[in-house]
């Protein structure tokens, strides 16, 4: 893998630090006007999602990680594994609890999503930001109850439990923005 | 702004000059890097794009002691971000009889003529780092700002000297500090920090007679009470140069024009650069310097 320098650190590059894949979100160039130069560093840490803000010596490098985002089709869960495919060549990744996260309460099959590929394994996988999921289970609708405002839970086919209006009932697709959770429409079947 | 300025200087007596932006010598500071010019039928070695007017201006000053101003753009390669553009623009002035102090009120008039009326704080290095850290700067060994560092920064295995813990906490925790409308002015700093300025003893310690203006957390202006004596220009020059080939940064001559106009006698003066671009963003309100450039650097 190639190495890095501070000058080459853009939002999306993705390094190495401390043996953890990481990518660049934001660096600042400080620099007192006589004296030492600085850069400093906002990454995410890919395994874990955390944060980091560390600050290099400017010219300081970091080794490249070998992390690619590509687009696969979720095809199911065996109950410890879920499986994607990319839809060019068929390649099967599977990818465990740790790397799918919360992105299994959004996961419907044949459904496009983002992985992430570390040393050719998933790192990660996010949804896509806007999913149309039934739900399966909720109280009875209240017919014509549009204008009250109220809401009610409903769970989806996928598990995820969230809020809708009241006159929805089970049976209907709702359209649903996953980085929030919120319900955003009734979608057209 | 610009004319406020020339109007500021004008009603002192204060000369405007020009001096050239494209000169056969560079900066040896081993932290600053000056672009050069390569190629061209004029361009028999190589040139470089002056990084402040500094030099030239002193020269002048070597052979007319007489107060002279000079509004220029001045050129870093490396330095991009919010606060840096590789391409800005620097007001130099010098004062021939005046000390640092003089000049400090000086350009603190100068600014409240830019910016309105502020409160004018001063602040020895020193006093700084002592009520802001709890530390002695001077005194402190490498180790301790090095621990001192760690516990305020994130900076994992960095290494350095001395100066390079003084630079990181001082613009990392000590400039964040600084961070409301007042002038702040800091001055006597660690004799090691000197780059063009007088060194006295102070205290006990060796201090560099330069002193640094802030105002809302950003650096502003840079001042000396000037080094005139040319064998301790070329020792510095010298010492410049040892520390950018261990470092393996490009050597750069030392400026004889300079160090021989210094031989013919620099009046006692103080010099001080301002970063005007800097300045506007602060009469502007703004964090990122892109906004107060016409074409900043990725559409120049």
């Amino acid at each position: 893998m190639a190495t890095f320098s501070t000058n080459d650190f853009r939002s999306g590059l993705k390094v190495m630090l401390e043996g953890d894949p990481c990518s660049i979100l934001d660096n600042e160039f400080v620099k007192p006007g006589k004296g030492q130069a600085f850069n400093r560093v906002k990454l995410r840490n890919l395994k874990t999602g955390r944060v980091w803000e560390r600050t290099f010596k400017s010219g300081e490098s970091l080794e490249g990680a070998d992390v690619m985002d590509r687009t696969m089709e979720y095809l199911y869960s065996d109950g410890e594994f879920w499986h994607f495919m990319e839809p060019d060549t068929y390649e099967q990744y599977q990818a465990d609890a740790a790397a799918v996260g919360d992105a299994s309460q959004w996961l419907k099959e044949q459904d496009p999503c983002e992985v992430t590929l570390y040393n050719g394994a998933p790192l990660s996988v996010a949804p896509q930001n806007f999913v149309e999921l039934e739900i399966t289970q909720t109280d009875p609708g209240l017919k014509g109850d549009t204008a009250s405002g109220g809401t009610k839970p409903a769970t989806l086919s996928t598990g995820a439990v969230i809020k809708v209006p009241l006159f929805l009932s089970e049976g209907e697709v709702v359209r649903v923005d996953t980085r929030t959770g919120e319900y955003q429409g009734r979608a057209s079947k | 702004m610009l004319a406020t300025i020339r109007g500021f200087f004008s009603q002192r007596d204060v000369l405007e000059v020009e001096t050239p932006l494209l000169c056969s010598a560079g900066v040896t500071d081993p932290s600053i890097e000056p672009f050069s010019v390569r190629k061209g039928q004029s361009v028999a070695r190589a040139r470089f794009l002056q990084t402040s007017p500094e030099y030239c201006m002193k020269r002048l000053l070597c052979a007319y002691p007489y107060p002279i101003y000079q509004i220029t753009h001045a050129f870093r390669d490396g330095e991009v971000g919010a606060r840096h553009n590789p391409e800005f623009t620097l007001l130099e002035w010098y004062r021939p009889g005046f000390d640092h102090h003089q000049l400090m009120d000086e350009v603190a008039e100068l600014v409240q003529v830019c910016l309105g009326q502020r409160v004018v704080k001063q602040h020895r290095y020193r006093e700084l780092f002592d009520a802001v850290l709890g530390v002695d700067p001077m005194r402190a060994s490498a180790q301790q700002l090095q621990s001192l560092a760690h516990e305020h920064v994130d900076v994992s295995s960095m290494s350095g000297d001395k100066d390079v813990w003084l630079d990181l906490l001082m613009s990392h925790v000590i400039e964040p500090y600084l961070n409301d409308d007042h002038l702040h002015f800091v001055y006597d700093y660690p004799a090691s920090q000197a780059a063009l300025a007088q060194v006295t003893c102070r205290d006990g310690v060796w201090v560099a007679q330069r002193f640094e203006l802030y105002v809302q957390g950003v650096e502003l202006a840079n001042g000396y009470l000037e080094l005139a004596d040319a064998q301790e220009q070329r020792d510095r020059f010298t010492a410049d140069l040892a520390l950018r080939s261990a470092r393996d940064l490009p050597q750069h001559p030392p400026d004889e024009h300079l160090l021989q106009a210094l031989q013919a006698g620099l009046p006692p003066c103080s010099g001080v650069a301002l970063g005007l671009d800097r300045l506007l963003m602060v009469a502007l309100g703004v964090t990122d310097v892109r906004d107060v450039l016409s074409f900043a650097w990725e559409s120049s």
